[in-house]
Order: C-alpha cells, then sequence, then structure tokens
C-alpha cells in the first residue's frame, strides 16, 4: 500500500474510506438495510440464490408439465384442467400451453437460475471473501445488480399470468414467428414482456459483471497476485467479461425486436403472409436476428458453465487433499474457452442457409473448444488421481459435474460438425446434449458450491444423508433421463413437438418417453427434497464450530463463523501463497495467509 | 514512503493496490463504455448487413440537404455539419471542465460544465428538428403505380431511385386530385391552394409536365427504421450524458467534490461523454457520408 500511496495519493484515499465504511460494521442495521435493500455482498449472494430456487422450481416444473404430455400423449390429467383451466382443456396440455411451457422452462433455467442464480450468487458470495476484501467495489451498484433482476423477475413472473400467456416462440425467440402477434397467442403481450424483462436482466447483469470486474482487478488483498487467486475468482472473472461483452448485443437485437413488434419497423421482417393477410414489411432479415441472439448465446453457455468448472476445480482439490493439477493450464483453458466462446456463434446456424465455406470454419472453432474443455478434464482427473479423497456431498456433486461435462462434452463434437449436424439439427439429440453438458452439469457445479459454502454462507451445514440421496438420485435420474434422447434424436425425433405419435418411426419411443417422464417426475420431487434440505438447514441444520471446517486453505475460512459486513474484524489477511498447498512437506494443508517457511520445498 | 517507491519496482499485480493505478469507479465505466460499444457495433453491423443486401439505398447528399430557415435551398449535409461541430465542441468544453478539476478550480469547472450541457442540449435540439423535418416534410413519391405525398417514416421511405418520365406519366393518372394540388402547389407558386383545388382533374394534369417532376419511387424501408433506430439510440446516450452533467454540476455547485478533494467524478462523467462523441462520428459516417 506504501507504494502506490507515493505514486497515486487518489487511489489508496477510496481504499481506506472503503474500509471505514464497512469494517466491522458498526452501521446501525435495520431490518430492511440488512436483510432487504442490503449492499452487503453476502447477503446480495443470498438473495441470488433464493430467487433463483424459486425460479428453478417453476422452471423445473414446467419440465415435468410438458414431460406429462411427451410421454403421455393421449392421457388426460384432470387435475391439470383444475389448475390451469382452459389452457389444459379436458385435462389435456393445449398446443399453447405446451409451447409456453417450453419457452418459459428454457428462459427461465438458462437466464434466471444459472445466469442470475448461479454466477449472481456465487461471484457474489466468493469474490470479495476470496480476494480479500471487505466487499464488492461498489456495494451500492451490486444492490441494484440484485434489484433489477429482482425487477425482471416480476415482469417475467407476470406475464405467467396474463390472458394470452407469457412468450412461446421458444427461448430463442427468434422472429418472424416472435415479431408478430397476430403469428401465435403467445406472440402478444407475453413477448413485449418478455423482451423488457430480459432488457432489466441485462442491466442486472451488466450491473453485477463490471462490479465483479473492477473488484477482482481492484481490491485483492496484499499479496493477492492474480496467479495466487483460486480458480473459482478466475472463473467468474471471465465469466463477467463475457457477460459484459455479449449481454449488449442481445439487448441490441431485443430493441430491434421491440421496434418490428411496436412501431412498424422491418429489421426483421420481409415478405410474410400470416393468416391470408401479406403484411407490409420488406427488407428485413429473420436470419440477422439469429446472428445477434447467438453472438450472445453462444458465450452463454460458458457463462453458465464457467462458474461451475471454477467451483468444481476448487472443491475438488479441497477434498482430494491435493493441490490442484495444472493450475496454469486450468488458468489458460478458461481464458481459450473464453476467447473462442465469441467465435463459435453460427455452429448453431448451420442450416439457415449459411455459406458452407463459413461453415466450415465455425467448425474448426468450434472444435478447437475441444482442447481446453479436454486440458480441464485431463487436470480434473489427474486432481483426483491417487488423493485423499473425501467423499462429501459436494465433492460427490464436483466428480458428477466431470462425469457430465465428458459425456455431454462428446456429443458437443458430432454437433459441431457441420454436415452431421443437418441431420441432427433440432432433433433430441440437441436436447440431450446441452442439457447434459450446460444445464445438468451447470446444476452439478451449483449444488456442489451450495454444499461447500453453505457452512460459510449460514453458519451451519446441510444435512449429508438428503445430501447423498439428492446426489445419487439427481446423477442416476439425469443420464436415465437424457441419455435415451440421443436414440431419439439420432432416429430424427425432431423437438419441440407436441405430439410425436403421428409418426410411425417414432412410435417405437412411446415406452422410452413415458421413462424419462417418470424419471423426471422422481428426479423434480428430489430437487424439492434438496429445497427442503435448504431452508431447513438453514435455520435447524447442526452449527459449524470450527472457523475452517473443510481444512481449505481459501481465505474465507480465516473469517468469523458468521462474517460481519465487512468479513474481517481486524486487519484483512495478507497472502503469501497459492491457495493450493495441500499434502505439502507432510502437512494437509497450508492455508494462503502463511508466509513461506525457510525450508519449504517448491511447489 | 517516496524513497521506497523509487527504489524498488513497484508489483502492479501483486494485490493490495490497483493494477492500473485507477480507482475502481473508472475501471467500471472502461469495461461499460466496451460494453456499450458492443451494443452500438451490433446496431451499425446489423444496419451494414441490411443496407448492403438491398440493390438500391438513398444517397445522403438527397436526403440531408435541409436547413432550418433557408427553405428548400439545397444544403446537402450542412445541418448535420452543424450539429456534429456542436458534439465536437462540447467535447472540448468537457476536457476544459475535466482539466479544471485536476487543478481544483471550482469555479472554472461550473463554467465548463454548464457549457457541455448547453452543447449537449443545442445538439439534441438539432436532432428533433432534423427528424422532425424528415418525419412532416412530405415528398411525391412514385408507390405502387400511384403519386403519394410521404414524409420519411419507420414503414415508408420517400427516397427511391428517380422514377422515369413515363412511369410518372402513367401514375399520374390514378393520383388522387388532392394529392395532384400538393404537387403542383409546392413547384407552380402562380396560384393559391384554393384555386388549384377548385380545378379539374384534367385540368391538373395538363398542368404538370412527367419529365419535369423528379419523382423517385419509394425507397427501402430499414432506412427510416434504422436511421431513426441507431441515431434515436445515440441521441438516448446524449440525453443521459446531458442528464449526468447536469448532477455533476450540481454535486460541484454543492462543494462535495471540494470536500473530497478531487473531481474523479467529472473525470468519469468526461469518459461517458467522449465516448458518446466517439460514437457519433460513427454513426455520421455510416448514415451522412458512405
Amino acid at each position: 500500500m506504501s507504494e502506490s500511496m507515493s505514486v497515486h495519493p487518489e487511489v489508496v484515499t477510496t481504499h481506506d474510506v472503503h474500509h471505514d465504511e464497512h469494517g466491522g460494521g458498526h452501521h446501525k442495521e435495520t431490518f430492511i438495510s440488512k436483510y432487504i435493500f442490503s449492499m452487503d455482498h453476502k447477503t446480495i449472494g443470498k438473495q441470488f440464490l433464493i430467487t433463483g430456487i424459486i425460479w428453478a422450481i417453476v422452471g423445473g416444473l414446467f419440465s415435468v408439465l410438458f414431460r406429462l404430455q411427451l410421454g403421455y400423449p393421449d392421457q388426460s390429467f384432470p387435475i391439470l384442467e383444475t389448475f390451469f383451466g382452459h389452457w389444459a382443456k379436458g385435462g389435456q396440455i393445449q398446443p399453447e400451453f405446451y409451447y409456453a411451457l417450453v419457452t418459459m422452462h428454457g428462459t427461465v433455467l438458462v437466464f434466471f437460475v444459472l445466469t442470475a442464480g448461479l454466477s449472481g450468487t456465487f461471484a457474489n458470495i466468493l469474490i470479495p471473501l476470496q480476494i480479500g476484501a471487505r466487499d464488492m467495489a461498489s456495494p451500492m451498484l451490486n444492490m441494484l445488480s440484485y434489484w433489477f433482476f429482482f425487477l425482471a423477475s416480476v415482469i417475467m413472473m407476470s406475464s405467467l399470468f396474463i390472458q394470452t400467456g407469457p412468450a412461446a416462440g421458444g427461448w430463442t425467440i427468434y422472429p418472424p414467428l416472435s415479431a408478430l402477434g397476430q403469428a401465435s397467442q403467445g406472440s402478444k403481450l407475453g413477448m413485449d414482456l418478455w423482451l423488457v424483462s430480459m432488457a432489466m436482466f441485462i442491466v442486472s447483469s451488466l450491473l453485477g459483471g463490471l462490479n465483479y470486474i473492477s473488484t477482482i482487478l481492484n481490491m485483492r488483498t496484499k499479496g493477492m497476485s492474480m496467479t495466487r487467486m483460486p480458480l473459482t475468482i478466475w472463473a467468474m472473472f471471465f465469466t463477467a467479461v463475457l457477460g459484459v461483452l455479449s449481454f449488449p448485443v442481445l439487448l441490441s437485437g431485443a430493441i430491434l425486436l421491440l421496434f418490428d413488434r411496436n412501431l412498424g419497423t422491418s429489421f426483421f421482417l420481409s415478405d410474410i403472409v400470416v393468416n391470408g393477410e401479406v403484411l407490409p414489411n420488406e427488407g428485413g432479415s429473420a436470419i440477422l436476428f439469429q446472428h445477434l441472439f447467438w453472438f450472445l448465446g453462444h458465450p452463454e453457455v460458458y457463462i453458465i458453465l464457467l462458474p461451475a468448472m471454477g467451483m468444481v476445480s476448487e472443491i475438488m482439490s479441497v477434498n482430494s487433499r491435493k493441490p490442484i493439477f495444472g493450475y496454469m493450464a486450468m488458468l489458460g483453458s478458461l481464458f481459450a474457452i473464453a476467447i473462442l466462446a465469441f467465435l463459435v456463434w453460427a455452429h448453431h446456424m448451420f442450416v439457415t442457409g449459411l455459406n458452407p465455406f463459413l461453415g466450415s470454419i465455425f467448425v474448426l472453432l468450434t472444435l478447437l473448444i475441444a482442447v481446453p474443455s479436454a486440458i480441464k478434464v485431463f487436470n480434473w482427473l489427474t486432481t483426483l488421481w491417487r488423493g485423499n479423497i473425501r467423499f462429501t456431498p459436494a465433492m460427490l456433486f464436483a466428480i458428477g459435474f466431470v462425469s457430465l461435462f465428458i459425456s455431454g462434452g462428446l456429443t458437443g463434437i458430432f454437433l459441431g460438425n457441420s454436415t452431421i449436424d443437418i441431420h441432427l439439427h433440432d432433433t433430441m439429440f440437441v436436447v440431450a446434449h446441452f442439457h447434459i453438458v450446460m444445464g445438468v452439469a451447470s446444476f452439478f457445479g451449483m449444488f456442489a458450491g451450495v454444499y461447500h459454502w453453505f457452512p460459510k454462507m449460514f453458519g451451519r451445514y446441510l444435512n449429508s444423508t438428503l445430501g447423498y440421496i439428492h446426489f445419487w438420485v439427481t446423477m442416476v435420474g439425469a443420464y436415465l433421463i437424457f441419455w435415451p434422447m440421443h436414440y431419439e434424436g439420432l432416429a430424427g425425433m425432431p423437438r419441440r413437438y407436441l405430439d410425436k405419435s403421428g409418426w410411425v418411426s417414432f412410435n417405437q419411443f412411446g415406452d422410452l418417453d413415458k421413462m424419462i417422464t417418470v424419471v423426471s417426475i422422481i428426479v423434480f420431487a428430489v430437487q424439492l427434497m434438496f429445497v427442503f434440505n435448504f431452508f431447513y438447514s438453514i435455520f435447524k441444520g447442526r452449527k459449524v464450530t470450527t472457523q475452517n471446517p473443510w481444512g481449505a486453505n481459501t481465505l474465507e475460512w480465516t473469517t468469523p463463523i458468521r462474517p460481519g459486513h465487512g468479513n474481517w474484524v481486524g486487519e484483512i489477511p495478507e497472502v503469501h501463497r497459492w491457495p493450493y498447498d495441500y499434502g505439502k512437506d507432510g502437512r494437509d494443508f497450508i492455508p494462503q495467509t502463511e508466509p513461506i517457511g525457510a525450508n519449504e520445498s517448491k511447489h | 514512503m517516496a524513497t521506497t517507491a523509487n527504489v524498488h519496482q513497484t508489483k502492479w499485480w501483486s494485490g493490495g493496490k490497483s493494477p492500473f493505478n485507477m480507482e475502481y469507479g473508472k475501471l467500471m465505466m472502461w469495461y461499460f463504455l466496451m460494453s456499450d460499444a458492443f451494443t452500438f457495433g451490433a446496431f451499425l453491423i446489423s444496419y451494414g448487413s441490411i443496407r448492403f443486401s438491398q440493390n438500391f439505398w438513398p444517397d445522403p447528399n438527397v436526403v440531408f440537404n435541409a436547413f432550418p430557415g433557408a427553405g428548400h435551398a439545397n444544403l446537402p449535409l450542412a445541418f448535420v455539419s452543424v450539429m456534429t461541430f456542436i458534439l465536437i465542441i462540447s467535447s472540448v468544453t468537457m476536457v476544459l471542465a475535466v482539466h479544471a478539476g485536476h487543478k481544483g478550480d471550482k469555479q472554472a469547472v461550473v463554467k465548463w460544465l454548464a457549457w457541455t450541457i448547453v452543447g449537449g442540449l443545442a445538439f439534441l435540439s438539432c436532432q428533433a428538428w432534423e427528424w422532425h423535418h424528415l418525419i412532416t416534410g412530405e415528398h411525391a413519391t412514385l408507390i405502387d403505380g400511384q403519386i403519394k405525398m410521404v414524409g420519411q417514416t419507420t414503414a415508408v421511405n420517400p427516397w427511391g431511385d428517380l422514377a422515369s418520365a413515363s412511369a410518372v406519366a402513367d401514375a399520374l393518372k390514378n393520383t388522387s386530385h388532392e394529392t395532384l394540388v400538393q404537387l403542383i402547389s409546392s413547384h407552380d407558386h402562380s396560384f393559391s391552394h384554393e384555386q388549384l383545388a377548385g380545378m379539374s382533374q384534367e385540368k391538373l394534369m395538363s398542368m404538370v409536365n412527367a419529365a419535369d417532376l423528379h419523382i423517385r419511387e419509394n425507397g427501402p424501408v430499414a432506412f427510416g427504421g434504422y436511421f431513426y433506430g441507431i441515431t434515436g439510440f445515440h441521441g438516448f446516450h446524449v440525453f443521459s450524458g446531458v442528464v449526468i452533467n447536469i448532477v455533476m454540476l450540481i454535486m460541484t455547485q454543492k462543494d462535495i467534490f471540494q470536500k473530497r478533494g478531487h473531481y474523479l467524478m467529472i473525470e468519469k462523467a468526461g469518459l461517458y461523454w467522449h465516448f458518446v462523441d466517439l460514437v457519433w462520428v460513427f454513426v455520421f459516417l455510416c448514415f451522412y457520408l458512405i
């Protein structure tokens, strides 16, 4: 600090002011300032988590509903009519309802749960704690980030309750379907609400991302050089950069789509006849929207996956009692993935009439992602190799993540080839691929994070027995649900179809679809059990009695068991080493705060 | 302390200090501007992709040739040059405000901020006039075999290719009485509007010479959508910048920065203002020059 003080007094002033404001927490806190409009990063993280959990229940329930339709297309469920009225006339899910369910399931899970709920939660909770900062760079903007997310949630939630229902054009909201209210029920008011909600969501993500980036760059404690940061923080950093640079492009697309819908422009519309009516729009391009959408859409996949990767690396090292294998390789592959994430979006568009030569470039760039991904997988496996593994629920979910990432990643190689993609595009194979590699895998990362850091968040443990049941049922269930979908997809069964029983070629899959539906109901029920475990343990869980229950090296375990606003009671500790000194020189672990000993071996 | 800094190489990245020797807010602003650049980039690339997929695109020298108070004089790009000049000057005054802030000169900060706000408001007023002129200024346009009087909106564009004399002559037969009256009164001032309105269709037809009218076909509708969309989004940024600058002005007046001992906030507002100016340069290039 003294060095920078002599160079640029302003910089240090702000640091000190900051410390005074939040050190020790001598503010008078009311209920509202502590739990509602809180500026404490830990509380904001919990707000993101709990909102995310609520959204996950909603989004998960939607999938159960449309799985009922897919598994039992002819059966009537009178209870559905009781709850959903004309949307499920005669106890059967109506087409409009089905498309609304599919669309909102994707939207909710991708954005509200796995973006806001995952990186919103763990970036907030872990960044200041693991880099040694009192709070985020700007606690105020951080709070606003949550409340914009909340506003986006309210708007999206309200779209579920309007007469014409929520958006129903698929989570990718391709025009012209999404641009024309007369084209479908779900393209009426629900679509406008979707776009406005997403604009609010993008503001939230931007405010959060700017904070994560500047906190990581500027607020690290003394000695915490960039290469001494835990991999979680590196992952959060790249996630934030991806979000800050890709979400604005979706914002542009959303604004143009709003104009097409409401101001008579023709950005994405040309030569259209709807219900016999010839529309005047000309000159626009529906494909243009797909480019704008997937320029966000593909990095979005990594926005979801990278935090999970970071947390898995950390949890795996702690519970293997071994240093992470290849720290710099891990970091380099995160970086490579972040760069490549921007260069592969058109692999979602191979069958749009994209120039095959251009397609081949996107094939190459897409397959290149296999290199850093494989490096990461090998490093996780070699971290486990001959480790002194503790199979905590968090560790099981971390290992499960690697399994899912391998299986889902391999099918990505199929889809990344433009020629095979012509056959597989828009089939259940795609559904299987991205649910395993991005959906379930990221959920596993999230669960690992929740089980691992729950003691830090609430000062209590989650129940481990329920945790083991949660893991095994989810793990087996995920494969039972999504593995068979590969076969369906290879046989040509399209995704998003309401009822496939009309095709003789797909009749053989009737029983398989029933099985998938039954398993997904079981898995959903087990997630509810996890939610019970979560809320029960906040109040009644076994209390944490030691400061460092997992024997971990990182800084969050040097704070009090229930840290106040400001995190450390006294000075922020200084960092002397990287976070992965496990099983070194005959010692189980050496925290980052311990100075390098005189006779210590090099790692 | 100063001596240690001179002796040791400062380790900027080792933690405990900002690696860029920068306070967090400025870092955030830089990243925000990068993000915003992607928003504008997406807009401009969309515009480019649509524009170059069209067979015809309006000539900016024809579209933007009006000047307030100059009547029908043909002054291509004169007004937008004034607008651009105003915005660039407002960047200069912003630089001076930031510079005054470095010296802690409150009065000068107030003065230059005020001029920057004036510049921003002047730009917005110019844009309002330009939009109003484009939307309400009606042009005789050949649409579907008829002559219609239309302004530049998001759904119709009067700046297509010049129509052939024979096509115009055919179209005149299908054109409404009202439109003919408007058409003649805009060229020929020897009759009043009422006199023309009283004349028969045949009489009016005999008064126009299809070859002299220089009537255009309707042009690509994407022109209006992108022009209003992108200049509007930029105008919204200028408006936000003006609001930010007004807040900065009030904070300066209240001695908030004086008490803090630095005018860093003005610097951050300045970064935003310059960015908005820089974006205008690209918008100007894409819509007016190319």
